[in-house]
């Protein structure tokens, strides 16, 4: 499954995932192309928030994991083991279905991580991070003036917004959203989607959905699990138009999921 | 009458039952309510006279004579009347002010105890010429009741109009000062460490249930091991606020412990995958994003370890916090008695003096209680954490 003339951001390899006796994830092998987006989709339970957890290693934090293979990003096997995943974490931003800002102001949400990764000081650097990030999710013009109110007290979609900027403003390459507007609404998505598109022109976003007609509106590339395997992965437009496999096929047709 | 299709046989007996039961909630809470308030009311009323305290208008003899036997100092009819304790501080007078020797001055006296209980209408062991001399005091304007500043300057003594509480109140405060000093850090480190970072383990479960028992430990058996740990073994000074404290932060340590943990596990997930999302380290989520959180149970839960320390007796009595401490104890490691011993002490004494001294005492012990809790309160609403 090899996608010819593109950057290749995330690379995985022959990647297996136990939760104890169970397996999650069954060798996948997938090229991320960098700079688009990439949707993951399938039924539940399949393992695509499972895949996209092992991108960051947030899988690492659950015990009963164990994980073979190897990611690799940037040219560097994640899962090697002069490899701290703080670090990982850091350059790979996440969103999670949940808005969950911090109980602290909008300023302090966006501007916490950086200040604790050292990456602006306190200050005039910091609020201009702040302001760049919030212009970035799209939230700056409805926050800039109730900046030191907390990020809780905003609405769903401009918490995940809120989130979004939160995950910018630590400047990573690769933005993974794990159903970013599942609990939202029609209107907080479009701007959500719209959001995406042109986040997509400075990071390599990866997008679990549960929603085909989005995957459909927003990705470049799509990849369908089943099972905890890979069954295709392609263009977008191809994976719908003209499935090969035919268990996608089954499952875009809406015949189970 | 037209036909009704909602007719249900069986509901008018089911709302009798509903209503039957809602009365019998109620009724508890109402009989649990008048206890209490009867308790409270009849606490105050026993503990209100102690506020006051009857002086009479003697001569006093200061002279060399009266500074060796200083019951010389009063006529011979008055000693009866006259408080010993306040006679025995006539040389203290006279150290001070040496202008005094060799003077008859007509002053105001403490009055004894059994005076004072006559002046307030209680039982007393006045013979009839004390009273009749009383009698003749008042017409004349020398005897006169005032604001009992004693109860709150003094320590324990055995002559009831002389007893304060004031050592008491000082030997709680820095008993409670160890126990908290202890006990805070050492058990919300403990519950951090169990909640974020021990993995799930036979280890970590065994901690777990050591904890959860400890707190249903008979808080005497906890005296017992402060006396032959804290005192015989580690040679630290009996009766002082230093054991106490210890002592009683082996027993709020298992509460504060179980109250944090219950209030780190109610910090939702998400706030820590946030974290973790952003390349924090767990010390950064823990301590800026869960520990504030989670602070406002934190709190709560410790001043109620605070709490039921403050009202604690038998491991103190165990380790010898139930001296005569007639002064206050100025560091942690001198003789002193707490609160509840000092009410404990008083409820004993024979004589009729105490009794008000013992309510008194339990209304300061409540309203010391009753300000935590309104801390506790405040601290919650402060603290707490709007979504």
């Amino acid at each position: 499954m090899k996608l010819n003339g593109e950057d290749i951001k995330i690379t995985s390899n022959a990647l297996n995932l136990h939760y104890g006796d169970h397996q999650a994830l069954r060798n996948i092998n997938i090229e991320i192309v960098k700079k688009k987006i990439t949707a993951l989709i399938g039924p539940s339970g399949c393992g695509k928030s499972t895949f996209l957890r092992c991108i960051n290693r947030m899988n690492d934090l659950i015990d009963t994991v164990s994980i073979t293979g190897n990611i690799v990003i940037d040219g560097k096997n994640i899962y090697d083991k002069d490899v701290d995943e703080v670090a990982v974490r850091k350059h790979i931003g996440m969103v999670f279905q949940q808005p969950n800002p911090f109980p602290k102001s909008i300023y302090e949400n966006v501007a916490y991580a950086p200040l604790k990764h050292h990456i602006v000081q306190k200050g005039a650097a910091c609020d201009e991070l702040v302001e760049s990030s919030l212009k970035s999710a799209g939230l700056w013009k409805e926050v800039k003036d109730k900046l030191q109110s907390p990020g809780t007290s905003l609405s769903g979609g401009q918490q995940q917004r809120l989130c979004i900027a939160r995950a910018i403003a630590v400047k990573p390459d690769v933005i993974l959203m794990d159903e970013p507007t599942s609990a939202l609404d029609p209107i907080s998505t479009q701007t959500i989607e719209a959001l995406m598109e042109s986040l997509k022109e400075n990071y390599t976003i990866v997008i679990v959905t549960h929603n085909m007609q989005q995957a459909h509106r927003i990705a470049d590339y799509t990849a369908h699990f089943h099972m905890g395997e890979l069954m295709e992965y392609a263009e977008t437009a191809q994976i719908f138009d003209s499935p090969s496999n035919s268990i996608t096929q089954d499952y875009i047709k809406g015949l189970f999921g | 009458m037209s036909h009704n299709p909602f007719y249900d046989p069986s509901l008018s007996a089911r709302h009798r039952s509903a209503w039957l039961f809602k009365l019998f909630t109620k009724g508890s809470i109402l009989f649990t309510l008048a206890f209490l308030l009867f308790f409270l009311f009849d606490m105050l009323k026993t503990a209100f006279p102690a506020i006051w305290q009857t002086y009479v208008q003697v001569d006093i003899t200061y002279s060399e004579r009266t500074v060796k036997y200083t019951n010389r100092a009063v006529h011979k009819d008055y000693r009866k009347i006259v408080s010993r304790a306040w006679l025995r501080n006539i040389p203290k007078q006279v150290e001070k002010n040496p202008d005094l020797m060799g003077k008859t001055l007509s002053m105001w006296v403490l009055a004894d105890d059994q005076v004072d209980q006559y002046m307030k209408g209680h039982h007393h062991k006045l013979k009839q010429k004390q009273i009749n001399l009383i009698e003749e005091f008042k017409a004349s304007g020398k005897v006169s009741v005032e604001w009992n500043d004693i109860f709150f300057s003094n320590g324990d003594s055995k002559i009831p109009e002389y007893a304060g509480i004031q050592s008491a109140i000082v030997g709680s405060v820095l008993t409670l000062l160890v126990t908290m000093v202890l006990a805070f850090p050492l058990g919300v480190m403990t519950a951090i460490y169990l909640e974020e970072f021990a993995r799930d383990n036979h280890f970590t479960r065994f901690i777990e249930v050591n904890i959860t028992n400890l707190a249903a430990i008979p808080s005497i058996l906890f005296g017992l091991l402060g006396l032959s740990v804290f005192i015989n073994l580690f040679g630290l000074p009996r009766s002082s606020p230093l054991v106490g404290g210890m002592t009683l932060a082996l027993m709020t340590l298992p509460i504060i412990i179980v109250s944090s943990r219950a209030a780190l596990r109610s910090v939702p997930e998400s706030i820590r995958h946030a974290g973790y999302g952003l390349g924090l380290t767990k010390q950064d989520i823990v301590k800026d994003h869960v520990v504030p959180i989670a602070m406002p149970g934190i709190l709560t839960g410790s001043i109620i370890g605070l709490a039921n320390a403050i009202g604690e007796t038998a491991p103190l009595i165990i380790i010898g916090m139930i001296a005569f401490i007639p002064d206050s104890p100025t560091s942690i490691f001198e003789a002193a008695t707490v609160l509840p011993a000092q009410i404990f002490t008083w409820a004993g004494m024979p004589e009729r003096a105490y009794v008000e001294k013992t309510a008194a005492g339990i209304v300061v012990i409540l309203s010391v209680l009753i300000s935590l809790n309104a801390v506790a309160i405040y601290l919650r609403k402060k603290y707490e954490i709007k979504w």
